[in-house]
């Protein structure tokens, strides 16, 4: 491999690896702070990038398209919309809009599930993400079904030659995942943030306290979920072609959940850290010999790193930082204790 | 809800009985109100919700004793289906065990043998997991979502380890193609699908006995009730969760095997995607009641089966969750749970 | 001396509520432990049960040193133990609670439940319903028959008379006197105490996970200070 070859491929692992970033920082929210058990995140992640391909402005070929109604094409309808020098705002637009829808149908499923006990809502994650696979597959005028959209138009469209938009896209993610990250350590360490974690360690005192829990909590969820939502939009820019089948829990689910262990629940850098080890894991390992570069292989060691982080360091590399309160898995509980 | 709630309330208290005569008796409901609706449909639900019923109950009964949520659980079925593929196209051949066909029914009898040894595999495989990881999760008293969290790690785990033997493909059991079963009213049923019906009868029957008649099953109750009085009690609920878990395994087996059975296929995702209809049926019938996850597994059955009848058939799992989620608003402690 | 406990440590994970208590029954006798909500009464009787691991101190039942047993070994040498809530199993019937607390010795059990339906006659025609359907005296009532299964020399009440009418009060303050009167001994845990005082023959008063005073139960009961901290004037 030359040295551009490899440069290349570096920077692809990077925006791929900065993309999951964005979802870990996501389910930190949800699980290290909030002690919310999404195991749906393949849902956001999918409704996030379709909204953002949907609102993307330039059209595809329509002669791709068979029952689609908007060919890509929805956001040609909205004439009105500036394009400031080579500006893209459409990106703008897309990036807020998968936020916003996401943190819509978080909202939903949290008023519906968040005042029962915690595990409804893992369930409840579990399924409105395989309804909404469902819903991308089956309803062929939304969005293709399963030949998927392609031909999603670069950030920027042609300013920059097609060969360098790597390097632009690397840039464009990296802002984008600084901002989430400073955003979140900000919210997260503000009095809300505390709160948080409050209600997390011992919600019956919190609520005794007169903390509104339910509220909290479902703000938490919209929050991780809009950051999800962004983080759909940025692969949905990357890749550039989505199909339900994109979105299979292993690698829109799973390995986000590896990626938060290993780095430490609880810890925004943790999050950032996991993303860019267990990407880089995923990656290298596939060129391992015989059995072990199969996905099948693969597959088994995301379980097994979920598991034997629990186990053998429940803190992840970086645990929650300054011990402030105990952390989730430190709860105090009313479980069979045998 | 009004009338479940009156029906409920009518039904004897002892423990289960009347919940199997609540579940004929909506199964009826269903048809006489309802002339649109293809009995054929309604039957192959039944059929169906016996197999999410099974796997059900034992997510019911690990739900109701360990207090948390076993994600892992679909993963059993699908663990326990393809042992059952490894005895029926591996190990059995080899020392001159084959056949299909039997009777009526497409499999042949090496399965009546490979079915029992996938329980007992499961069963033993359920409680080594939780001793090297559950148990020392729960030791060091941690929240139930964490061990929820560790059995999706184990759900995943299980899953590579399947396809790390049998690839990601489709299997089949040995079997032969057998005419369905027609009867009136354009009813089709397959012949397996008896075999389905009469072994869910016959290990519910057995369930029902051992946990009303025997003491292990009786402290099982009472753990599932009130872990800290039955440990008081002088109950050692360390064996009551061996015991819980050693069903559990088993029952997800048999869902398993009963699901490649009537499906004709195995795959490897084949558990993960019932996950939803499991916990559905579990909620329904509320959690940690056994007899009521398989009326709930029957009620999702159906009501996934009529539902192809106006939608796509891929919506089911979407049918399942859509009625789990109809009950956690209106109902969250189940049919017949008690009154918040 | 039946139980000693000696500077009695104990808490959840790392929350410490029990800083040294010290108490003993004797064979045969009522004692009651009064104290204020949250003095530890409870963690008390949980840490002599097993269901809380005292951190350390000594607890001593007969010859043997019980601290840090599992309960059911705890159970096994003779202690039963009535929590204050949540003390039957609600969906199983009257006759399988009974059984339950027999769970260690089905033969004992056999033997034993007759003469447990003779002492609580009330639950006899019940026996066949699920205990969810009691009323609160009878489920205290249960509870109580359900610790007696097994014969035990020292019984254990988490406040035995919280949120019961007070005439159920009554019915369940004689039932543990007739109890006594078989030779058992018990320790009581009460926040409100004048009635339990009443029939006890010693007393501990225990504030903030220490043992305060020791004293008789009339000399408790006419007690100034104790009157005015505890029993309301």
């Amino acid at each position: 491999m030359d040295i551009i070859g490899n440069l290349d491929y570096n920077i692809a692992f990077v925006v791929v690896a900065a993309i999951y970033a964005v979802f870990a920082l996501g389910l930190n929210v949800h699980w290290g702070y909030a002690g919310l058990f999404n195991i749906g995140i393949a849902g956001f992640f999918a409704l996030g990038a379709y909204t953002s391909a949907l609102l993307t402005k330039a059209s595809a070929d329509p002669r791709l398209f068979e029952d689609f109604k908007f060919g890509g094409n929805l956001a040609a309808s909205f004439e009105g919309i500036p394009v400031v020098g080579s500006l893209d705002l459409w990106f703008v637009v897309a990036l807020l809009g998968a936020a916003a829808v996401c943190a819509v149908v978080a909202l939903g499923i949290g008023f519906l599930t968040l005042r029962l006990r915690g595990d409804y809502l893992a369930i409840a994650t579990l399924g409105i993400a395989e309804s909404i696979r469902l819903v991308f597959l089956n309803e062929k005028w939304l969005a293709n079904g399963s030949k998927g959209l392609y031909n999603i138009p670069r950030f920027l469209g042609d300013v920059v030659a097609p060969r360098n938009y790597d390097y632009l896209f690397l840039v464009v993610v990296l802002v984008v995942l600084a901002i989430l990250y400073l955003a979140v350590e900000r919210i997260t360490k503000s009095p809300w943030g505390r709160v948080l974690r409050a209600i997390r360690e011992d919600e019956t005192t919190a609520a005794a306290s007169g903390k509104n829990v339910f509220k909290f909590k479902l703000q938490a969820f919209i929050l991780g979920a809009a950051i999800m939502g962004i983080g759909g939009a940025l692969f949905a820019y990357n890749v550039r072609f989505l199909s339900p089948l994109t979105f299979d829990p292993l690698l829109a689910t799973f390995i986000i959940w590896a990626m938060l262990m290993v780095g430490g629940s609880g810890n925004n850098k943790g999050a950032i850290l996991g993303a860019f080890i267990v990407w880089g894991v995923w990656t290298r390992t596939q060129f391992l010999p015989r059995f072990l570069g199969e996905p099948e292989f693969r597959l088994f060691l995301i379980g097994f790193i979920i598991v034997a982080v629990m186990l053998l360091r429940p803190g992840g590399i970086l645990g929650e930082g300054r011990k402030v309160s105990r952390p989730a898995w430190q709860q105090k509980t009313a479980s069979p204790e045998t | 809800m009004a009338t479940l709630k009156q029906v409920a309330r009518w039904v004897p208290s002892h423990w289960g009985a009347g919940h199997l005569v609540l579940a004929g008796f909506l199964a009826l409901l269903v048809l006489a109100v309802s002339p649109v609706i293809k009995l054929d449909l309604v039957v192959n639900g039944l059929f169906l919700g016996a197999i999410i019923g099974l796997g059900a109950i034992g997510l019911s009964l690990v739900y109701g004793i360990l207090k948390f949520a076993h994600i892992g659980h679909g993963d059993f079925m699908t663990l326990g289906a393809y042992f059952a593929l490894f005895l029926l196209s591996d190990l059995f051949p080899r020392i001159g065990l084959t056949g299909a066909g039997l009777g009526p029914f497409t499999f042949g009898y090496p399965l009546l043998l490979a079915l029992p040894l996938a329980m007992l595999a499961m069963a033993v495989v359920a409680i080594a997991l939780d001793l090297g990881i559950y148990r020392r999760l729960r030791r060091r008293g941690v929240n139930p979502v964490v061990l929820a969290m560790a059995s999706l790690g184990v759900a995943i785990a299980l899953r590579g380890v399947v396809q790390i033997f049998w690839g990601g493909g489709t299997e089949q059991y040995p079997r032969v193609s057998k005419l369905f079963y027609r009867l009136p009213m354009d009813v089709r049923i397959p012949p397996d699908n008896l075999f389905v019906g009469g072994l869910t009868v016959v290990l519910v029957v057995a369930l029902y006995l051992f946990l009303t008649r025997s003491k292990m099953g009786k402290a099982m109750r009472a753990t599932s009730d009130n872990p800290d009085l039955a440990r008081v009690s002088g109950i050692n609920t360390e064996h009551i969760l061996w015991w819980t878990w050693a069903i559990g395994g088993a029952l997800a087996a048999t869902a398993g095997v009963l699901l490649a059975v009537s499906q004709a296929q195995l795959v490897p995702i084949m558990g993960w995607r019932l996950l939803i209809p499991l916990f559905a049926a579990v909620i329904l019938g509320g959690i940690g009641n056994p007899f009521g996850a398989l009326v709930g597994g029957l009620i999702i059955g159906v009501t996934s089966e009529i539902s192809t009848q106006w939608l796509n058939p891929s919506y089911k799992p979407a049918m399942a969750f859509l009625v789990m989620i109809i009950m956690l608003l209106f109902r969250p402690r189940g049919l017949f749970g008690a009154k918040d | 001396m039946l139980l000693e406990v000696c500077d009695l440590d104990a808490g959840y994970g790392q929350t410490q509520i029990l800083h040294g208590v010290s108490i003993r029954v004797d064979e045969r006798e009522i004692v009651t432990i009064i104290g204020p909500n949250g003095s530890g009464k409870s963690t008390l009787l949980k840490a002599i049960t097993g269901v809380v691991r005292p951190t350390a101190g000594r607890v001593v039942f007969g010859s043997d040193s019980i601290a840090g047993l599992s309960p059911d070994r705890i159970v096994r040498k003779g202690i039963s133990y009535v929590p204050q809530t949540e003390n039957v199993f609600p969906s199983l019937t009257i006759q399988e609670n009974l059984e339950m607390g027999a769970f260690l010795r089905r033969d004992l059990g056999r033997e034993r439940l007759p003469r447990i339906y003779e002492m609580f006659p009330d639950l006899v025609s019940k026996r066949g319903d699920r205990a969810s359907r009691l009323s609160g005296g009878q489920r205290q009532m249960l509870a109580l028959a359900r610790a007696l299964m097994l014969d035990p020399t020292l019984l254990l009440l988490d406040e035995p008379s919280a949120g019961l009418a007070p005439m159920m009060v009554d019915g369940v303050f004689d039932k543990i006197a007739e109890i006594n009167q078989t030779g058992v001994a018990i320790l009581i845990v009460e926040q409100k105490a004048r009635r339990s005082l009443q029939q006890s023959h010693r007393g501990y008063v225990l504030a903030t996970g220490q043992t305060r005073l020791e004293d008789t139960g009339e000399r408790l009961l006419a007690n100034p200070e104790v009157r005015r901290l505890y029993l309301g004037g």
